[in-house]
């Protein structure tokens, strides 16, 4: 479109304005030298981000082969225990990948219902003003930095949490996830560290579901009410049918983030290795997640080192492949076609 | 039964005389004073049965557990109520708004907790010595007020200042590319993009640390050890996303009108967005680049495996282990005595306060764009706004003048 329009059926050699051929003109772009640099260096820049990304793996693979090497893959990944101190060591990701989980759903499970109410209270039940302050709101949650979450959830509100977690196990011990051991502490489980989860996932969630939300054509909305159903109904009939795809693909990507949550689990799990394999119990002391037990283990000696890289790549591999579902669960779905998540 | 009053409905309801008719007909949304006193009937009776039951009849109940219970029995009670006065699909809806509205409040409570606990616990450590000091001959028996973060904080600026100059310019490019160019490649690089922004802090620091830290271990070269440049390094792979989607968004507010008279003017694609797409948006690349600083500023993860921390100060980014503000509370707060603590507690509050005053910065910056946006590009949408917002503002001295 810039540069230098050609026109590749040049008819005006000699001006013959009465039985001129009509020929289609095909239009192509000769773009000038500055303009052929300019296409290059942004494309660059637009490539390299994605080279970034696959050297990230490629280098976390070539780093930790060590540790692959030596462990095997398949044993690294389906071993749950990660122990360096005897000969010759035995670690393994899966003790920390199911932490891991545990930890993301237990904040998927809260963030989720909060979020999809907080959007619809933001797109349908408030002024345009009181918009404006929630949106400012939710916003502002998603700028406090993880290590401050971290630091209030692991000394202000574990205290406040205890109780709800002993009631929990006390009144739904029967299920097997609420169990705890009879003598076990109720702080660092994986149940607190979830709840601190969902408080950072629910604005990027939030936002997610809210643009969807937003975009839910009038025309429907109105006729839904026309026809007179209350707010709820229409809600219910038109709202959530249409942003489906978008609470699912928000409640992934949240899930995404959940999973890469480094600082705020490293503070509040144990992360101690040998409780890998109980962390069934989430309302218990206990539990390691992979980028919280990495955290943890900073500048350790060559071989460990090597295992956190193994550990790191697994974690890259998954919150990847999560992210990259929800941008296509979001993009392909009705409502997603124009948000950008 | 009166929940949808077709127009025949109300037609037959006027017709009928009042005292023959059950209910007056009205609007589902109609909030009157009466509704008022049965939301707060139902909240006081709710409050009241729980206190007896958990207070009174049973012991050992929580606090927690008295609200929840609370709260549930003032939706059971709230339902009845209404479902008894105006009908059950009303009655539905006036108990759905208030869920939403509740849940939308709850979430408010958290932030404003956790702002309040950090300035309480910040302010007992927190001297004017703190950003003038370092943590030179402090020993765990000193007082909690001695010493300061004055490296951290140096740290921090030339840590995310490095990694801006970094990312910067690559997050401009990369965001012109998806935005203005025609190329095939555009969709797969917005896919990496997004992935990148969910791409966990951590491994951006990982990365650093197995490209450049690990290979040349041996070598002992500093540039290549643990230093601010390398954390700098992990901080622009996570402000990169953040940066390129936040100012491609932007560009695609740029009416392609100016774009088009520009290149019909004859400039060149590259002028066009030198001089043209890039003044237009300006403001929002501002707040695109505060907010990419926010993001970086607060992460702790990736600098774990790059600056990895230090109690003095060093000034030097390219050599020497370096801290950095959120390395310094993550530091300070698991180490066991509390002076410590609070030391790190008063580094949590100058970090809280720094990504505050540039939340705000963001949100003034970006109010900014969106009102000269309005007024430059949608002539006729600004039209309709100027003629909505004084009649709105005389109709309320209207209203207030009439019944007197």
């Amino acid at each position: 479109m810039s540069g230098t329009l050609v026109d590749e059926n040049p008819t005006d050699e000699a001006p013959r304005p009465e039985g001129r051929v009509r020929t289609k003109r095909i239009v192509t772009e000769v773009p000038s030298a500055v303009d052929r640099r300019f296409n290059f260096i942004t494309m660059a820049a637009g490539i390299s981000v994605l080279v970034l990304l696959l050297l990230v793996g490629l280098f976390l693979l070539i780093q930790s082969s060590d540790a692959l090497g030596e462990t095997g893959i398949f044993t690294f990944l389906t071993r749950t225990e990660w122990r360096t101190d005897v000969q010759p060591a035995r670690i393994g990701v899966l003790g920390l990948l199911t932490g891991t989980v545990l930890v993301a759903l237990v904040a998927i499970v809260i963030a989720v219902p909060f979020s999809v109410f907080c959007a619809l209270a933001i797109t349908d039940y408030s002024t345009a003003k009181r918009r404006k302050w929630m949106v400012g709101v939710v916003d502002l949650l998603a700028a406090v930095p993880s290590l401050l979450f971290g630091l209030w959830g692991f000394l202000y509100l574990s205290d406040k949490i205890v109780p709800i977690s002993l009631w929990l196990s006390q009144n739904f011990g029967f299920i097997p996830l609420f169990k705890t051991e009879s003598d076990a502490s109720l702080t660092g489980s994986i149940f607190i560290a979830g709840i601190v989860v969902a408080l950072m996932v629910l604005p990027i969630i939030t936002s997610v579901v809210r643009e969807v939300f937003s975009q839910t054509p009038p025309g429907e909305k109105e006729a839904a009410l026309a026809l007179g159903g209350t707010r709820w109904g229409m809600i219910r009939t038109v709202v959530f049918p249409f942003g489906k795809g978008g609470i699912i693909g928000g409640s992934m990507l949240g899930l995404g983030r959940a999973l890469g949550e480094t600082i705020a689990v490293a503070l509040l799990l144990p992360q101690v290795p040998q409780k890998i394999g109980e962390s069934i119990h989430i309302l218990q002391n206990g539990g390691a997640t992979v980028s919280g037990f990495i955290a943890n283990r900073a500048g350790a000696d060559s071989f460990t080192t090597s295992g956190l890289l193994a550990a790191g790549l697994v974690l890259f591999i998954i919150t990847l492949g999560t992210n990259m579902i929800a941008s296509v669960v979001v993009s392909k779905s009705r409502s997603g076609a124009g948000v950008d998540i | 039964m009166t929940v949808t009053e077709t127009p025949a409905a109300q037609a037959a309801a006027t017709r009928t005389p009042p005292a023959q008719r059950r209910r007056a007909p009205r609007r589902p949304r109609e909030f009157t004073t009466f509704d008022v006193w049965i939301l707060l009937g139902s909240l006081v009776s709710a409050i009241s049965l729980n206190w007896l039951v958990f207070y009174r009849f049973t012991v050992g109940a929580s606090f927690f557990g008295f609200i929840v219970g609370s709260y549930l029995t003032f939706l059971v009670i709230f339902a009845a109520v209404t479902a008894d006065r105006v009908g059950r699909l009303v009655a539905t809806d006036r108990v759905m708004t208030v869920v939403v509205v509740s849940a939308a409040a709850i979430v408010f409570i958290p932030l404003v907790l956790l702002v309040g606990y950090i300035l309480v616990q910040g302010l007992k450590a927190l001297r004017p010595n703190f950003f003038f000091n370092d943590q030179a001959g402090i020993t765990p028996v000193m007082p909690s007020t001695s010493g300061g973060g004055y490296h951290a904080i140096v740290g921090t600026i030339e840590q995310v200042g490095l990694a801006l100059i970094e990312s910067l310019p690559l997050a401009l490019a990369a965001a012109v590319f998806l935005n203005e160019s025609r190329s095939k490649w555009r969709r797969p690089v917005r896919i990496f993009v997004d992935a990148m922004s969910g791409l966990p802090s951590i491994v951006a620091g990982l990365f650093i640390f197995a490209v450049f830290i690990l290979p040349f271990a041996k070598s002992g070269n500093p540039l290549f050890g643990y230093n601010g440049f390398m954390a700098s390094l992990a901080l622009a792979i996570t402000m990169l996303p953040t940066i390129t989607r936040t100012v491609e968004v932007v560009l695609r507010l740029v009416p392609d009108g100016l774009r088009e008279a520009s290149l019909a003017l004859g400039s060149s694609r590259a002028r066009t967005v030198w001089s043209v797409v890039f003044p237009t948006a300006k403001t929002g690349m501002t707040t695109a680049v505060v907010l990419g600083i926010a993001r970086a500023v607060g992460e702790t993860a990736p600098l774990l495996f790059t600056a990895f921390g230090y109690d003095l100060m060093n000034s030097n980014p390219f050599a020497g282990s370096q801290e950095s503000l959120p390395l310094f509370v993550y530091r300070n707060i698991r180490k066991p005595d509390i002076s410590a603590i609070e030391r790190g507690f008063a580094g949590a509050l100058v970090l809280l306060l720094i990504v505050l005053v540039l939340f705000a910065i963001a949100r003034f910056f970006g109010r900014d764009r969106s009102k000269s946006k309005k007024r430059a590009s949608r002539v006729s949408l600004s039209g309709l706004k100027s003629t909505f917002t004084p009649s709105r503002s005389t109709a309320s001295p209207a209203k207030e003048a009439s019944p007197s």
